[in-house]
């Protein structure tokens, strides 16, 4: 993707391009935001009110696509978490794609809760309820929102790497528990309706593919970005520490100097 | 692992009953706790219904004490450092670590619960003045259900206390990582102290099912931390 990718070995002679932007990231932004704008028009023009949500179901078209997203983003949080643990796939890469991943999940967990309430309030008459989906989704967002204060953590980059990626396993393994939850206990949200025959169909089925399609080009594009300025991030440490090592041997080699012989 | 596991709670245990922070300081303080939820709700109606869940809350916030202290004698001085290099088993030191935390918490627990039952007096009926209407059955429960919850919790808090350990930020981190994960303890020790103490028309046989989701919890903590410790305790 980037051809001038700082090499681990050779932290200062290679400066990584100050844009984290490149002619692919363009292409598929400008893909993505065709694909919003096509489903802000299905949402709002084409796609005719619910027969019994009226328009509150158009929040469907971003809740959906939203909380299937966040679990994308969080499994590959835990996959590259695991990769980084296995000792023969030890990479900072793995690291980063984690982190990147994460805060893109933590978005789309919040704006999924978010539109949910919205929905619940004008159909459920409630903001929240305690059920089952409802309460082990919030604890997924607590539990990310952890993950992601544990890489802020002020340790060694090594430390701080294992043990989120530890925690990132551990956190993940709230994922099956939100999406089987409807069918574990009976809660007040509905059961999957996408699977269910004919529970969704013409403009609305193809609504929340295209929003799905949306969202995926999002979290991809948004991958590539965030995961550049880590990388630029790190980078920068780097030559930060080399500059005060440098800093350092001056030091020495004039209070060498200093020295009457 | 386990004669690691005994050496390590047995140093820990050694600590506690040399500092004495656990008996001086946490138990006070956990104390202090039951009285403040006694003064927020009202005893005479509400107090009494809710006695489980605040019971629990307040074990969870001696949870958090217990933890930040026994990694507080770790890193100072750098003493995990002699852990890591003595070679000892992961594992066994996790199960170590835990084993005297749980032996604290349930030693504060105990404290708590005759606290509980002395000024809350939740077992009370109207015109009825034997105190403590608690059968064996129920105490039979409460035990179960309280050593369930307590293996979950610090398992549970033994793993994430090594996480946040050594962080300037440690304190404010570790109640974020541990409360959104214990929450499944919380609700299992609660209704299974709900039929404990037969409120809302429970009986005693709706408190097992919790008592075995608290064990699976506990078994499913014990079993994480002690993968999990080994890549922790090998920092780089």
């Amino acid at each position: 993707m980037s051809t001038s990718t700082p090499s681990a070995s050779t932290p200062s002679t290679s400066t990584p391009s100050a844009t984290t932007g490149t002619r692919a990231t363009r292409v598929l932004g400008l893909v993505t935001l065709t694909l919003f704008v096509a489903l802000v028009i299905i949402g709002f023009v084409i796609a005719r009110p619910d027969v019994n949500q009226y328009d509150a179901a158009r929040l469907l078209f971003v809740h959906v696509p939203a909380a299937e997203m966040a679990y994308v983003a969080y499994i590959t949080t835990a996959v590259c978490s695991a990769f980084y643990l296995w000792p023969r796939t030890r990479s900072a890469t793995w690291d980063r794609v984690a982190g990147a991943s994460a805060e893109i999940g933590s978005v789309l967990i919040g704006l999924t809760l978010l539109t949910g309430m919205l929905w619940g309030k004008i159909t459920w008459g409630t903001y929240w309820v305690w059920d089952a989906r409802l309460t082990s989704t919030a604890l997924l967002f607590v539990m990310f929102l952890g993950y992601l204060a544990v890489r802020q953590l002020d340790a060694a980059p090594g430390v701080r790497r294992k043990r989120a990626a530890v925690l990132a396993l551990v956190a993940a393994a709230d994922v099956p528990i939100v999406h089987f939850s409807v069918q574990w206990w009976r809660t007040q949200h509905q059961a999957a309706s996408l699977t269910a025959k004919g529970a969704l169909e013409g403009t609305y089925r193809f609504a929340h593919f295209l929003g799905f399609v949306a969202f995926l080009l999002a979290y991809i594009w948004l991958m590539m970005h965030r995961n550049r300025v880590a990388m630029l991030q790190e980078h920068l440490d780097e030559r930060g520490l080399d500059a005060a090592i440098a800093e350092r041997w001056r030091e020495g080699a004039s209070a060498a100097e200093a020295i009457p012989s | 692992m386990l004669r690691t596991a005994r050496a390590v709670a047995a140093k820990d245990l050694r600590i506690e009953r040399r500092s004495k922070v656990a008996l001086t300081q946490v138990l006070p303080f956990a104390l202090v706790v039951v009285v403040l939820f006694a003064f927020a709700l009202d005893p005479s109606t509400s107090l009494r219904a809710a006695t489980p869940g605040l019971f629990w809350v307040a074990v969870l916030l001696v949870l958090l004490l217990a933890v930040q202290r026994s990694f507080a004698v770790e890193v100072t001085d750098g003493a995990f450092d002699a852990v890591r290099l003595a070679e000892l088993d992961p594992a066994g030191v996790f199960l170590g670590k835990a084993g005297a935390l749980a032996v604290q918490l349930l030693g504060v627990e105990a404290a708590m619960a005759v606290a509980v039952l002395v000024f809350y007096d939740p077992t009370a009926r109207a015109a009825d003045v034997t105190p403590f209407h608690v059968s064996v059955g129920a105490i039979m429960l409460f035990v179960a259900a309280a050593v369930a919850a307590t293996t979950g919790l610090v398992a549970t808090g033994t793993l994430y206390g090594a996480l946040a350990a050594g962080s300037r930020v440690r304190d404010t981190l570790l109640p974020l990582l541990v409360f959104p994960v214990v929450a499944p303890v919380l609700i299992g020790a609660t209704r299974a102290t709900e039929a404990t103490l037969g409120i809302g028309k429970t009986t005693l046989s709706d408190g097992w099912p919790a008592v075995g989701l608290l064990a699976v919890f506990a078994a499913v903590a014990v079993a994480t931390g002690v993968l999990a410790f080994g890549p922790l305790l090998e920092e780089a």
